[in-house]
């Protein structure tokens, strides 16, 4: 692993569903995104689902922390809560219109639209 | 009791354990605070923000500074 300091603050933390279905696959690509981007930082779900210590509270200490639920079963959403996260900025995939199937050919213009709509979000003040 | 001071070294490190020191020292504890400054050591704990404090295993903050007030507090709950 590259040594870099993880001293800057985790300002925005951003929780993907990831899950089994395109819109999952698509929150999972838009929280890359949005990393690489600069915008904020991806962290693991499945750290937060599995209780693991150093992982919630690395989350309590951002300002704001973003859910991507590729749908409405919302599990990004209940998993931060059922840890007692509070979530500040949310997006629900199928909401933004994109259809859940299980086809894992992503569409780009899909991912740089969520992408569009998570920045708007983080646009607005909390 | 041993306290882990998890972070690379960066002046929010240096304060952290200050801190803990100040902490121990009030509450005339024998406690061995140690510096972790392993990346590989400290992810391996789930942190993602340092500095970060561990106690007896246990990780109590992450990301912030916490005050000697409050590590006296998880010191005590010991």
């Amino acid at each position: 692993m590259a040594k870099e300091c993880l001293c800057q603050a985790n300002e925005i933390v951003v929780f993907p569903c990831s899950g089994g279905s395109n819109c999952g696959q698509i929150a999972n690509q838009v929280a890359v995104d949005l990393t690489e981007d600069g915008v904020g930082t991806i962290f693991c779900l499945a750290g937060i689902g599995a209780h693991i210590p150093g992982m919630i509270e690395s989350a309590k200490s951002a300002k704001r922390i973003v859910a991507i639920d590729g749908c409405s079963v919302e599990c990004a959403k209940k998993t931060l809560e059922h840890a007692g996260l509070t979530i500040t900025d949310y997006i629900d995939i199928t909401k933004e219109g994109i259809a859940k199937t299980k086809n894992f050919k992503l569409s780009q213009q899909d991912i740089l639209f969520v992408v569009k709509r998570t920045k708007q979000e983080l646009a607005k003040e909390r | 009791m041993k306290i882990e001071i998890l972070g690379m070294g960066c002046p929010k490190c240096k304060k952290l354990y200050e801190n803990a020191q100040s902490a121990v020292k009030e509450l005339n504890v024998q406690a061995e605070i140690v510096k972790v400054e392993d990346i590989q050591k400290i992810t391996d704990y789930g942190i993602m923000s340092t500095p970060a404090i561990v106690i007896d295993g246990e990780v109590r903050s992450a990301g912030r500074i916490p005050t000697p007030d409050e590590i006296k507090k998880w010191i005590s709950a010991k």
